[in-house]
């Protein structure tokens, strides 16, 4: 087989310069030219098992070598620096195989003893990182038994659903590299860092892949990550040709750049990502009893509900790149998205049908509750961010049809989450979800009413209502079926639970939009994070670009 | 001279009276969105165009002015009064009362006071009404804005506390206030005047920045800040001209505003 | 005082270096009461616990128990304070929370990069506002008048994100942002003074006497104003640090104004204190070097 390999590269070689030659390229070279696009924020460690922010999960997924990774395009697992893998009847322990032959980016072999170092790392309990957590099933140890150098066994104390996926999130660690986490397995490696202005990855010598005519992965020389928080800037940068990406942009610009160009805006529907709203339902919460009682009825949250304009949030807020929500998971979910469920259609008369079911009543065009409170809250929502800010005056503009009265209030970001999950000081807010898991078990510490992310009314010591009652239970029956179709039968009933009671109002999902330079082969956005780069090992420039840097 | 301050007059007469009038000339309020045409440009219905979500610029501008154009002044006047009183009046004492104003001032110019609006907005109600919010933001503005030119004043009446005439003032047998008021003040005109008009601009632009903490203008109130603020964004001016109105309005204003009455006084 | 040409006796060099350390004093003390104040102001603020991470689902009880546990060391000021001036004492500024790194660090590769940028865009705003002012005064042209008004009230109309913006466009050093930032308040006041020193009886007589304007200018007019603009000069130092936040985090360009956004979004208090006691410093150094300028101006005069 080694024979083989070697040989193999040199042909394939010959054959694709013939090819180049004949398109008339003859830039042709061994360099791979420098990929450029933006962080939206300083990475905050390199660490990958700390990873928590957006712009370390893409430095992650860049430098990280994984056992299994999902396919972002097809949202299947596929087989990586694990040639197999199979999970227990039981879900509570897996066994990798792995491949042979692969060496950390600094020459250090990679063997099953790297893995049980990441996964001894991962597991300390003073970790605290949101990989490792999604791995605590129950009390007890986490152990890895390596039964040989490419195989190994890791098993959990308690089953946990959907075991293998969680996996695609773990890089794995060399257990005896000195250079730490500088040595890496993903087909880049952090070359050079200055804080505040650029990252530059260079490829990684020693990344395992090859493409289908033997050829070493990635065909890129090195990724410049310029950060920079502004998006104007990014776009114009973009528009210039300095950047070569961009993975999420907003509508407006979005727009501007498909009539401009229309090749390199990228629309792949309808994202994980939603943007919702609730009302505050604490008991301890300081607003007024009678404002919470109003949070607390069912009638007024679906009133509420039917009484947005989704439609026109959609058309409007983003120009037609969002479709209003169903529910907490996004119908690009394949999967787990609860096909039944239809987004609320707007119906103002019904809202106010549902609102005098529960004593309130219109006086001179303003709404009051049984006892003669103007009807009048408040919606936080974080500054900063234009869509939402706009999302959230539309609501405004719609709920003072039916005489209510709402005041929007932005928010530094600090301020609204001390608000929101310490102090409970609102009545409404409105914010949105990143998901980047496909998963349900991903979303426990959101529906378990004892949670602390359980937004509209957290940290319970027994279930509020039935009805919450009723989806902690489910929960916890998905989280402990092996078989994936009675994990979806549990999820489907949350999901139309959530649509019945309406603790969380959902509004859009918007689509995934990205831009994607015509200097640019071979990437193909998705909606799935990262969106533009997720196949960046097979990533190249053309020729032109190539040669200019 | 004379036929620019004409004109000057003009202007800011005919802004106030169409702003006075706004509902009348832009019937369709501020707030109403048509959500059939977001982001349109000029129109017979509507002059200016209208916003993201389908209001009306011109009558947002028009609603725009009466508060930025009342509140400003205002605020602008707090801080330079405070500038006077600090800087003016540690100079004229002197000695360890400059030294104490000026390690004050220093510090004061120094301070993150970002945090400081940060912690207004918290202990203030969130179903605060928006007009509360503005004044309760240019009163903030009006007080947090006076160290940098009471730092100056404090130099010039330093300077003049040892002049001729003021010790021939003194020597006159004009002592305390009133030699303060009559012979000092006066002279610290260019400052004063100085500091007034660089803070009407610079508060109505804090206030829409402020919008980022949840003070200022609640929407959807609008503010000569918020309308500005739409220019941060990537808009190709050559296609959208009519974006420009609301900055070349104020620049107008401010112009016209400052023809008409500083150089006058400060030159003579 | 006729002596000032003789050398100072051992009397005199005394009282001087006793009035100096009576100053430096000062300074250290203003600047210690800068970050004791500062390191408050933003420990009253809400968020100050926050962190973005407690929105994150994947995180379970323990992990967010831990987080919220991660600041306690903080919450008591004035201990925070007290440990944190002996670190300092040591040569340890302690480490930004947000960043990860330690704040000498940060603070050592940021600070040539906001000095060059203010500095130069100070340079700048200063010499086209004296220009401008100078040469209304000269020419007391209608026209030029109404010029320099527009322009300057242009400037301070134009929201600095967007002239920082608007430098990024045009391919435009960052400087140059902060030059137009900084330019139309340079210009307000020092007109202003010109125009005043200019409105004094004896330049009337001086320009009856037939002196030359630049004549007029160096003796008449500067002396008058000198004092006032050193002054200017002064504050104009806290205003273009001021005007680097928006310019540097727009432009990207990676110094203390970029950092101080990054601390304030995150509520980085070790970072923070270090930048604001950094700030007062540089504050105190233009304000008490103007000071000290006009006096040895006004001893050399009289």
């Amino acid at each position: 087989m080694k024979i083989n390999r070697t040989g193999h590269p040199a042909f394939s070689r010959l054959l694709f310069c013939v090819a180049l030659l004949s398109l008339g390229a003859a830039a042709f070279a061994q360099s791979g030219g420098e990929l450029r696009f933006c962080l939206r924020s300083e990475p905050k460690t390199f660490d990958p098992l700390l990873v928590d922010d957006d712009s370390s999960l893409s430095i992650r997924y860049l430098t990280g070598g994984v056992l299994v990774r999902l396919n972002r395009h097809t949202q299947e697992l596929e087989p990586e620096l694990a040639e197999s893998w199979k999970v227990s009847r039981d879900g509570k322990q897996i066994t990798f195989k792995l491949r042979s032959g692969v060496a950390f980016s600094d020459g250090s072999p990679f063997s099953s003893e790297d893995v049980a170092f990441t996964m001894k790392r991962l597991m300390e309990p003073a970790l605290h990182s949101s990989t490792g957590d999604a791995f605590r099933s129950g009390s007890g140890a986490v152990t890895a038994k390596i039964v040989a150098p490419d195989q190994i066994a890791i098993t959990f104390p308690a089953p946990i659903a959907g075991l293998d996926r969680l996996f695609d999130q773990v890089a794995i660690m060399s257990a005896h590299s000195a250079k730490k986490e500088g040595a890496v397995l993903g087909p880049f490696m952090v070359a050079e860092y200055k804080a505040g202005s650029t990252l530059l990855l260079r490829r990684n010598p020693n990344y395992w892949k090859r493409d289908s005519q033997g050829r070493r992965l990635p065909y890129l020389d090195s990724i410049r990550l310029d950060i920079q928080s502004n998006r104007d800037v990014e776009m114009l940068r973009f528009k210039r040709g300095e950047l070569d990406l961009i993975n999420v942009i907003d509508s407006d610009y979005f727009d501007r750049l498909a009539s401009s160009s229309p090749g390199l805006a990228h629309d792949a529907g309808a994202s994980l990502d939603s943007d919702f709203m609730w009302f505050n339902q604490v008991a301890s919460a300081p607003i007024p009893e009678y404002k919470r009682a109003w949070f607390r009825s069912r009638n007024f949250r679906r009133a509420i509900s039917e009484a947005i304009n989704r439609d026109d949030l959609s058309r409007v807020v983003f120009n037609g790149h969002a479709q209003p929500a169903a529910g907490p998971v996004s119908p690009a979910n394949k999967f787990w998205f609860n096909s039944n469920l239809k987004a609320q259609p707007y119906r103002p008369d019904a809202a106010l049908e549902l609102l005098r079911a529960d004593g309130f009543h219109l006086q001179n065009g303003a709404l009051f509750d049984k006892a003669g409170n103007a009807v009048e809250f408040s919606i936080v929502t974080n500054a900063g961010g234009k869509p939402r800010e706009r999302m959230a005056v539309m609501v405004q503009e719609d709920l003072s049809k039916l005489g209510i009265n709402v005041n929007v209030v932005t928010l530094d970001f600090p301020s609204l989450i001390e608000r929101i999950s310490q102090k409970f000081n609102y009545e409404a807010a409105m914010l949105g979800f990143r998901n980047v898991d496909l998963d349900p078990n991903g979303q426990m510490n959101i529906w378990l009413s004892s949670a602390e992310n359980h937004a509209w009314n957290p940290q319970q010591k027994s279930p509020d209502t039935a009805w919450e009652a009723e989806i902690d239970r489910l929960m916890r029956a998905q989280a402990s079926a092996a078989d994936p179709k009675k994990r979806k039968e549990s999820f489907d009933r949350v999901q139309e639970i959530v649509a019945e009671q309406a603790p969380f109002i959902y509004l859009v999902n918007q689509n995934a939009l990205s831009a994607v330079s015509s200097a640019v082969q071979g990437a193909d956005p998705g909606i799935l994070s990262p969106q533009t780069f997720w196949n960046a090992d097979r990533i190249t420039l053309n020729p032109t670009t190539r040669a200019s840097r | 001279m004379n036929q620019v301050r004409k004109l000057a007059c003009v202007v800011v007469l005919v802004v106030c009276a169409m702003s006075a009038a706004a509902n009348w000339l832009a019937p369709a309020g501020y707030a109403k969105q048509f959500r059939e045409a977001p982001d349109a440009p000029p129109s017979r219905q509507h002059l200016l165009g209208t916003d993201e979500v389908g209001r009306d610029r011109f009558a947002r501008v028009l609603y725009g002015t009466r508060i930025s154009l009342l509140l400003a002044p205002a605020a602008a006047l707090v801080s330079t009064a405070l500038a006077a009183l600090v800087g003016g009046l540690a100079g004229y004492l002197g000695g360890f009362w400059l030294r104490l104003a000026r390690g004050f001032t220093d510090l004061f110019l120094s301070l993150p006071w970002l945090f400081l609006l940060i912690t207004v907005r918290a202990l203030l109600p969130l179903n605060v009404s928006p007009l509360t919010s503005v004044l309760i933001t240019f009163l903030i503005l009006g007080l947090l804005g006076w160290a940098a030119s009471a730092r100056v004043l404090s130099t010039s009446a330093d300077a003049l506390r040892n002049s001729d005439f003021i010790l021939q003032a003194r020597a006159s047998g004009l002592h305390g206030p009133r030699l303060f008021l009559i012979h000092v003040l006066p002279n610290l005109k260019p400052v004063l005047y100085a500091q007034f008009w660089i803070s009407i601009p610079v508060f109505i632009l804090s206030e829409a920045n402020l919008g980022i903490l949840g003070l200022g203008v609640a929407e959807p109130l609008p503010s000569w800040g918020s309308l500005l603020r739409e220019l941060e964004g990537l808009i190709s001016f050559r296609e959208e001209p009519w974006r420009l109105v609301p900055l070349l309005l104020l620049i107008v204003v401010m112009t016209s505003f400052q023809l008409l009455l500083s150089n006058e006084e400060v030159t003579a | 005082m006729p002596q000032q040409t003789m050398l100072p006796s051992k009397l005199q060099l005394w009282k001087i270096a006793k009035r100096v350390a009576q100053k430096l004093a000062a300074i250290a003390a203003l600047v210690l009461l800068g970050g004791l104040l500062s390191a408050t102001l933003v420990r009253m603020a809400p968020g100050f616990d926050a962190d973005e991470r407690q929105l994150d689902p994947g995180l379970n009880e323990e992990s967010q128990r831990a987080l919220r546990q991660s600041r306690a060391g903080e919450h008591n000021i004035l201990s925070f304070y007290a440990s944190y001036l002996r670190g300092a004492v040591h040569g340890d500024l302690g480490t930004s929370h947000a960043l990860g790194q330690p704040v000498q660090s940060l603070l050592r590769e940021r600070w040539p990069v906001t000095l060059r940028v203010a500095g130069i865009g100070l340079l700048l705003a200063w010499i086209l506002a004296s220009m401008l002012a100078i040469t209304a005064c000269l020419w007391r042209l209608p026209a030029f008048e109404i010029f320099g008004t527009t322009i300057s009230g242009a400037f301070l109309c134009i929201p600095a994100a967007v002239l920082a913006l608007l430098s990024v466009v045009l391919n435009a050093p960052g400087y140059l942002a902060i030059a137009l930032i900084v330019f139309p308040k340079v210009y307000r006041y020092s007109r202003n003074l010109f125009a005043k020193a200019y409105a004094m009886p004896h330049i009337t007589a001086a320009r009856a006497r037939g002196l030359s304007e630049t004549r007029i200018l160096a003796r008449h007019v500067l002396p008058v104003a000198g004092p006032q603009m050193i002054a200017l000069a002064g504050i104009t130092v806290s205003i273009a640090l001021g005007a680097a936040i928006p310019v540097e985090a727009l432009c990207g360009l990676p110094g203390i104004g970029q950092l101080t956004w990054q601390a304030a979004l995150s509520r980085d208090l070790p970072l923070l204190v270090n930048l604001t006691v950094m700030v007062t410093l540089v504050t105190l150094l233009a304000n008490s070097g103007a000071d000290v300028m006009v006096y040895m101006l006004a001893r050399g005069e009289s």
